[in-house]
Parts: structure tokens; sequence; C-alpha cells
């Protein structure tokens, strides 16, 4: 009896430290290509990286080619894909999660936000080229191109929302009607502030996969060499994306490492907005 | 709480600021619009006529082949430096892309690696457009193997058609010739959407249907193409020849016999002067001929392109026409934008 004790005690530990082992060898797999892809990228790319290279626009000779009119056309154009997907798609979240009845009407649109998020870019930038481009008749501009972008992300901030949203406690809601507050005042004052964290963190992962998308641009007519910044929001325009696939398509070698160099850009890029998200969230946790 | 109110009022400005910058801007959409371009483009050309030194502005779309793309991307930037005023796009979809936007009237200049096709311009009648053809250089599509490839030295057509069509006959190189090794024939082809594979379907399969499924490998990266055929000896593909050129410490290029038993290999001379045949071919630009003369900036760029093709072909990896056809292509372009 007692050595069957000790036995089943022991299998135990041992089942313990083998599921701890496999974990560790998970995330170390994707810690080592993750480092081995920064590793590369950075070897090749950060002889390129000048500050000329940040001023310049594209150019048929590698020490003059930049990556100007892409990191300016992604940032304008994040800076209208953003506001109108998070305006849009936290709206979408609070009448689904708040105003909605639970019946069947509703829950068919869920499943069918949720499935849009798993859709292929390049199905939203078909969708992009005919309401867009055509229909609206905004041409081959930086709005139809950020319009276009913001649908795409749209479905993936609404789920994000939706969680944060319902992760609010029950309890705040209840006692902030039973204070007198109307319900327009509760989500505005109570369940937005709380959920922010949950929303903006949803929100810059899915603005960080526009900024780093090609497909649906190509279609909605992004440039592969323009040798302008846009001046309004119909003007033609470029992305980054765009211009390292078209550096990384050159026969000549030289040109992947300058690629390399607007890959950095764009991680940079990429990690500033992730730290812009995780100070917010910091600073909005906890509040309650 | 006061943190999270200036935080929406940061939003909500933002959002005031886009919609404002919408409105402001809309009646003036028309303006960036392809369609009323031509109006525009029209007052323009007064102006340009009353006062011939006038330095030229406006846009010029360019949209087409990503093989052309790198000599019109010289060509663009060049102009550029010279002309700030001019805004040019130059957009990659494709040949067939190309001509899906330049046949409706949506860009001025058309990028192609291969000659318009008859419904490309039927679709052009249609709409009342003219295109102008315009060689800018010439590509030798590169027939490769790997370095390690140690029994191939150059092929015949019909070895070629033998190799690549899909009833062809030939699974294993021993099937085209007994004295090859018998192993798998591994293809690597741009993908059927490429001028590139057009103009091989063209010449070399005849219409006929490729190879396709195992051990056939289609790219629309040609690095990728380049890359798969480098570590494999009974490997081969075929590409424009800058992409050989750049790697020919790892690839082989074939000789092509055009069937009088004198293999040719492609490079600068031979492509040049045509006795690399049938694959060496012609590099375009399809000019739409009336946005040519409403616009004085793309009969600008247009002469500029003819006159700095050549300079354009070598700095990228093509091979430059005879000066004597850029001269022509000149002169018919003037011609054209006098009537």
């Amino acid at each position: 009896m007692h050595t069957n004790n000790t036995s089943k005690l022991k299998n135990r530990v041992i089942l313990n430290k083998l599921f701890k082992l496999l974990f560790i060898f998970a995330t170390s797999i994707a810690l080592l290509f993750l480092g081995v892809l920064i590793y590369r990228i950075l070897s090749q790319g950060l002889d390129y990286l000048t500050i000329d290279f940040l001023k310049n626009y594209p150019a048929p000779y590698i020490e003059e080619a930049g990556i100007f009119a892409g990191l300016m056309g992604s940032l304008f154009m994040i800076a209208i894909t953003a506001p109108v997907a998070i305006i849009l798609g936290v709206s979408t979240a609070i009448y689904l999660e708040e105003y909605a009845k639970q019946n069947k009407f509703t829950r068919f649109i869920q499943v069918n936000v949720q499935n849009l998020a798993g859709v292929p870019s390049i199905v939203f930038g078909l969708l992009g080229l005919t309401f867009f481009v055509y229909m609206l008749e905004l041409g081959y501009t930086l709005i139809a191109g950020a319009l276009t972008m913001s649908l795409l992300v749209l479905p993936v901030i609404v789920v994000a929302a939706q969680e944060a949203i319902r992760s609010v406690p029950k309890e705040l809601r209840d006692a902030s009607i039973g204070m007198g507050a109307t319900k327009w005042q509760t989500i505005w004052r109570i369940v937005l502030p709380a959920s922010i964290p949950g929303i903006l963190t949803g929100s810059i992962l899915a603005l960080s996969r526009a900024i780093g998308e090609t497909a649906p641009l190509i279609i909605v007519g992004a440039a592969a060499a323009i040798y302008t910044i846009p001046d309004s929001i119909f003007s033609k325009y470029t992305v980054m994306p765009m211009q390292i696939w078209s550096w990384t398509s050159r026969p000549q070698e030289e040109w992947q490492y300058v690629a390399a160099a607007g890959i950095i850009v764009l991680l940079i890029i990429l990690l500033c907005m992730n730290a812009i998200a995780v100070w917010i969230r910091n600073k909005f946790q906890n509040r309650y | 709480m006061s943190k999270w109110k200036l935080m929406m009022v940061v939003a909500i400005a933002i959002l005031s600021i886009g919609v404002l910058a919408a409105c402001g801007n809309a009646p003036d959409d028309a303006g960036t619009d392809d369609s009323s371009n031509e109006a525009n483009a029209s007052e323009n050309n007064e102006e340009a006529n009353a006062d011939e030194d006038a330095s030229v502005s406006g846009p010029i779309n360019i949209d087409g082949s990503s093989t052309v793309l790198p000599i019109m991307e010289y060509l663009t930037y060049e102009y550029s430096q010279q002309n700030g005023d001019v805004t040019i796009a130059l957009n990659s979809s494709g040949s067939g892309g190309g001509f899906k936007k330049s046949t409706v009237g949506e860009i001025d200049l058309s990028n192609a690696s291969r000659p318009i096709k008859d419904e490309e311009i039927a679709t052009a009648e249609e709409n009342g457009i003219e295109l102008h053809e315009i060689e800018l250089a010439y590509d030798g599509l590169s027939v490769v193997v790997s370095q390690e490839n140690d029994f191939l030295e150059s092929l015949t057509i019909d070895q070629l058609k033998q190799i690549f069509l899909a009833d062809g006959g030939a699974t294993k190189w021993s099937d085209v010739n007994p004295e090859w090794p018998e192993e798998d024939i591994v293809i690597y082809s741009p993908g059927h959407d490429s001028g590139t594979f057009d103009y091989w379907n063209e010449v070399i399969l005849e219409e006929e249907p490729m190879r396709e499924g195992e051990n056939v490998t289609l790219s629309e990266d040609d690095n990728t193409l380049v890359t798969g055929i480098k570590s494999d000896p009974y490997a081969i593909g075929f590409f424009g020849y800058a992409y050989y050129a750049e790697n020919q410490d790892t690839l082989k290029v074939l000789g092509i016999d055009n069937g009088d038993g004198n293999p040719v290999k492609p490079d600068a001379t031979t492509i040049q002067d045509g006795s690399y045949s049938p694959l060496s071919r012609p590099l375009f630009t399809y000019v739409n001929v009336a946005y040519m003369k409403e616009k004085p900036q793309v009969l600008d760029f247009v002469e500029f392109a003819i006159e700095n093709a050549g300079a354009g072909a070598e700095q990228v990896g093509y091979v430059a026409l005879p000066e004597e056809k850029y001269t022509e292509q000149l002169e018919a372009i003037k011609e054209k934008a006098a009537n």
C-alpha cells in the first residue's frame, strides 16, 4: 500500500516535469525562429539602413533607393484606417453585446463576423476594388486603400472588443444602473473605460496586420514606385510592404539587402505601435 | 477619469479632422479622378501650347508588367529628378493587369513583356482607345539548369517541347535522350499570369498546355525559381536574362538550337542582333495616344523614355535596342502627337 502510493506520487512528479519541459520546448522553438529571422534581417539590412534610406524615394540605384514614400504612405494609411476601423468596430461590438437581443439573428451575425476574421486578405482587396474603387468612384487612391484596410481589420477589432466588453463584471453595470444612470451613461462611463485595455490590444494587433499587408493593396492600386508623398486622401500612394516586395523580386542580390533594411523599418514601426498599446493598456489596467 | 476623457477628445479630434479633410476634398475629388483628368488635361494643353517653354506638370499613371518595372522605374526616377512637378505613380500588376486598365482608359502607359493580344485591342477599340506600341529594350528569355548539371549544354526547340508540354512524353531526362540520366525532370516556371509565361507559351508551347502537378513548380517570384533550380541538378526552368546574369555562379544557361543545328546562348550581342532566337523578346510600353495628345506631361515623358531607355536597359540588366530603333520610334511618336 505504502509503495503503491509513492510510485503514484513519483508518476505525478514525472508527468509534471514532462509537461513543463514540453511547454518550454514549444516556447523556445518560437523564440529560436524569431531569433534567426531577426538576426538574418539585421545582418543583411543594417548596413543599408541609413538616414538617406529613410529620406529617399524609390530609385533604380541601390545607394539612392529609400523607403520615404512607403513609410509616409503607411503612416497616412494607418491614420485613416485606425479611426474608421476602431470606431466602427467598437460600435458594432457595443451594439452586439449591450443592445442586440440574444436571438438567432444576432448569433448569425456573430458567427459571420468571426468567420470574416479568417477570410484571406486578397478577398477584401477584391471587395475594395469593386466597392470603393469602382462603385464609389474613389479610384486607385489613398482613401480607397485605407478603407479597404479598415474592412480587412474590422472583424478582428469587433471580436476583440466584444471579448473585452463581455469581461466587464455585471456588478459594475448593475451598480451604475442602480445609481440611476442611463444605459448610454453606463456604457460611456463604466463599460468602455473598463474594457479599454482589451479593445486597444485587439485594435493594435489588427492594425499591425494592416500595416504589413500587400496583397489587397496591389489590387486596389498601391504604386510600386512613386516620387511624391500623398498630399490629400485622393492622392496616389504606396506602402512599405509594397516597396519591400518590389525590391525582393529584383534579380540583383543587393536589392535583397535593401529589402531587409525596409523590413527593419517596418519592424520598428510595428514595435512602436505595440509599445503604445502596452503603455495604454498598463495605464488603464486594474482601474476596477 | 480626466485622462480617459482627454483620450476620447483626442480620438474624436483625429476622426473629425479626417472627416473634414474628406468633406473639404470631396469637390476636388474630380481633380484627381481619372475620368475628369481629360477635361483638366485639355486646359493644361492649351497653356502648354501658349507657352512652349513652360515646364510640364500633372499626373502620369503607369501600370503593367513586373518584368518591365525595373527599367520603367529607372525612367520615371530620372524623369522626376528633372521634372519635379510631374507626379508619377508606377504600379506593377502584370502585363495582363496593365492592359485591363489601359484598354478602359484608366492609365496613360501600360508596360508589357509581350505584345498586346487581339482581344485586348478589341476592348480598347470598343472604348475608343488607341494604344501605341513602344519597344523599350530586349530581354533574352533564358533556359537554365543548375551548375551541378553535367549532362546538358544545349537543347533544341523540339526537346524543349518534349520536356515542357503536358503530352510531350518526357518525364525523365532519359526519355529525351537515352544518354541522359534516368532521373525525373523537375520544372520551375513563372506563373501563368506573367508575361514571361505568355511569351514562352507562344513561342515554345504554341498554346498547348504545359505540364502541371508533380515536379512542376510555378512562382510569380523569379528569385524563387532561381533558388529552386540552383540546388537541383535535374531541374530546368526559364526566366528573364537579368536573373541568369545575376546568378551565373550557380546557374548554367543553355544554348537554344533553333533547328539549324547551331545552339546559341543568350548574351548582350546575341539578344540584340536577334540570333538568340526565338527566345529574344522585346519589352514594351503602350501609350494611350489620346492622353499623349491631351496631356503634355505624358508626351514629354514618352519622349524622355525613348531617349533614355537604352541607358536604363543597361542599368537594370536588359539589352538596349540598336540606336536607330530608338530614333525611329521617337519620330513615330512626334508624328502621332502632331496629328
